[in-house]
């Protein structure tokens, strides 16, 4: 038997395809061994590490083992059974009945969808805590969208009526919400990823001191820990991550419109509402709105909207291509649309863009012609009802993602698919735009 | 006079991140660095702005050593001065901890001269959040203005800016007292094309790099310390089945087209 001095020491390695560069391990090492390489993958220095597996089990992806060998005498491996979470044990600070609170957008007295969309995500959540799901809805003179609240699925409308929240402004409305979450300490608080709900919720969340989770696509709850596990898309889309907060509340997530399914409206539903007041009057709101303007409903391009998309990409060759589009759109009575890469080609306008910088669709009918289906174009329309692809290539990843598919030279195959609707369903050329 | 610092990001092009078939991982080895796009534009607003009513201009990094080149870029596109906030202890940071970082780094250039007015871009292409310069603006307790498209005029005198906000299929018109944080989008312009002197520049001008004491931030604010969100699992996108495929035989795609019609109406795609 040697003694330990001659065993080789475990150290951690590191399997660099499998490292994404979240620097996970870097923060958790206690002896600073990991550093982050040109590349951003991450290295160890083998002599400062001691062995403690703290990166192993920090490192979301496993791209960490340990070396065959001893670990130092300092380090104690883990034992094997999960530790039990410490927030299991003792809650941060949240109401005695868990609430899922959504927060209700509007503008001009009209309601975003998409806060009724997260009423119905909102109530299976709380049907999962044993807690109720509550709208947030700061206006005013707005008891018309508490009754619309009610009827998609809002247990509790919590109320601000106040003449300072006529129009939506950061700074009152994050007033009133921090003032609401400080008394009624909910256990979520859910936004939609809108320009107002992105405003606000940053805010809100760097004043509480909590976490927030931006575009989520998944939100579950964990059975055990009963935490929030808020799944979104990571670089542009390439790798979906799942991602908590243990130990602040509220835990907060945005989702962007059309992600969730929209919950069945009962209007004899009803509810309570309570009312509480804003604490700021106008004279302390630091900004003022000068002009405010709706976009001509006739005019906008509101592909968003629209219940049939014929959208181009790459293939498509140039400009023109999308006039073809356009013939087709207007035989099946849709909208054109396009991928990041024609818009970035100036075939077609940044509005009309579907994708992860563009917009989320959820068309009952997703025409995609010379588009191969990067990630980032995939997740803005996935949840399309119906997909048909048509590209060239027979190995265009669009075609795993279609319901279903035509191999085959656009500039044939669209003119044909008009020909056939215009005689088969002439009745549809409605044009609608 | 009016004195801008832009804060930016160094980030991997992930329009060019693939995953390997093979192993269902993320290929990122030889994916290039740049600066996130959507902070170009404001880079092109704060120099601007130096331009039309004198001032500074400053760009201001969190990153890594090599974050470095994107300041050198910045410098080469009219910024004065380039600030690298860089520490082991940042390393891990989520969006609120980012927040808290760049908000104290903000207050170190305040201490050397008065800071009126925070651009950034409105979100990066990596994290796509959108929540740093909101929690930059709530830390600093600035007037917070994001998804600006044109900053309408500034009234240095007065201490106010005027800005159009361009909303969902809406747009507003902004007024609001200085100092200010604005998040810019691409309709505000792209910076100029970078003259080599003005590269020779970037590269030859030397960049602090500052560190959590330099800025007064107490370690357990940033890093994994003072982030409440962690990463728990990272996995690849669901593959899909496949679906039907409709190509005729004979390549004629007009009976292509007929099936797929025939699939779309059993379907009841176009029932009202």
């Amino acid at each position: 038997m040697g003694n330990r001095e001659d065993k080789q020491k475990s150290i951690a390695e590191i399997a660099r395809d499998a490292c994404i560069g979240c620097e996970q391990c870097v923060g958790i090492c206690p002896v600073d061994a990991i550093s982050m390489d040109a590349e951003d993958i991450a290295v160890v220095d083998a002599d400062a590490c001691t062995g403690c597996r703290k990166c192993v089990e920090a490192c979301p992806t496993s791209a960490i083992t340990m070396s065959e060998g001893e670990p130092a005498e300092v380090a104690v491996p883990e034992p094997a059974t999960e530790p039990a979470p410490a927030e299991a044990a003792a809650p941060p600070s949240e109401g005695p009945t868990p609430e899922v609170w959504v927060f209700v957008e509007h503008a001009d007295g009209r309601p975003a969808a998409v806060s009724w969309e997260l009423l119905g995500k909102g109530r299976q959540l709380a049907a999962d805590l044993g807690g109720r799901v509550c709208s947030v809805l700061l206006g005013h003179q707005v008891d018309p969208l508490a009754k619309e609240a009610f009827a998609h699925g809002a247990d509790t409308v919590y109320l601000m009526d106040d003449a300072v929240l006529a129009h939506y402004r950061t700074q009152p409305y994050l007033h009133g919400v921090v003032d609401l979450v400080q008394k009624y300490q909910p256990a979520i608080m859910l936004l939609g990823a809108t320009t107002t709900g992105r405003d606000l919720a940053g805010a809100v969340a760097t004043r509480l001191g909590t976490g927030l989770t931006a575009d989520c696509t998944g939100l579950s709850i964990d059975p055990q820990t009963k935490l929030l596990e808020q799944t979104r898309p990571a670089y542009g889309g390439n790798i979906m991550a799942t991602i908590l907060c243990e130990k602040q509340r509220p835990q907060m997530a945005t989702v962007r419109p059309r992600v969730m399914d929209m919950p069945t409206r009962d209007d004899s539903r009803g509810g309570e509402i309570v009312t509480e007041e804003l604490a700021l009057a106008e004279d302390a709101v630091l900004l003022r709105i000068v002009e405010y303007a709706r976009e001509a409903d006739t005019s906008a391009v509101r592909i968003e909207d629209a219940n049939i998309l014929v959208s181009g990409g790459r293939g498509l060759g140039g400009p023109d291509g999308f006039q073809m589009l356009a013939e087709l759109a207007n035989a099946l009575g849709g909208a054109v649309s396009g991928s990041r890469a024609a818009v970035d080609q100036g075939w077609i306008e940044h509005p009309r863009q579907v994708g992860q910088t563009g917009k989320t669709v959820r068309p009952r009918l997703y025409i995609a012609c010379g588009i191969s289906g990067a990630i980032q174009h995939l997740v803005g329309m996935e949840t399309s009802d119906v997909i048909v692809a048509i590209n060239s290539d027979p190995n265009a990843p669009i075609f795993d993602l279609a319901t279903y598919g035509i191999v085959g030279d656009v500039n044939e195959v669209v003119p044909a698919l008009t020909r056939v609707v215009k005689t088969r369903l002439p009745g549809r050329g409605a044009p609608s735009e | 006079m009016l004195n801008t610092v832009v804060c930016i990001k160094q980030v991997p092009d992930t329009t060019q991140v693939r995953i390997d078939p093979e192993t269902n991982t993320l290929v990122r080895e030889g994916i290039p660095a740049i600066i996130n796009p959507f902070d170009m534009p404001a880079i092109a607003a704060a120099v601007q702005l130096k331009e039309t009513h004198g001032g500074t201009c400053t760009a201001l990094c969190m990153g890594p050593p090599q974050a470095v080149e994107a300041l050198q870029k910045a410098l080469s596109f009219g910024v004065d001065r380039a600030i690298l906030l860089s520490d082991r202890a940042l390393i891990g940071s989520d969006t609120l901890a980012t927040s808290a970082a760049l908000a104290a780094a903000v207050r170190g250039l305040a201490e050397e001269q008065r800071v009126d007015l925070v651009l950034c871009g409105k979100q990066t292409i990596d994290g796509d959040t959108a929540q740093v310069g909101p929690g930059i603006a709530t830390r600093l307790g600035f007037s917070q203005i994001t998804y600006v498209g044109n900053i309408e005029s500034v009234d240095v005198e007065a201490r106010r800016l005027r800005c159009r906000r361009l909303l969902e299929g809406a747009e507003e018109v902004v007024d609001a007292p200085l100092p200010a944080l604005l998040t810019i989008l691409k309709e505000a312009g792209e910076p100029r094309y970078a003259s080599l002197p003005a590269v020779i520049k970037g590269l030859r001008t030397e960049i602090p790099v500052w560190g959590t004491a330099d800025t007064g931030l107490d370690p357990s604010e940033v890093g994994l310390p003072g982030s409440p969100t962690q990463v728990r699992r990272i996995f690849a996108p669901p593959q899909r089945e496949r679906g039907e495929m409709l190509t005729a035989d004979d390549g004629n795609p007009d009976r292509a087209a007929d099936l797929l019609l025939d699939r779309l109406l059993a379907d009841g795609v176009f029932e009202e």
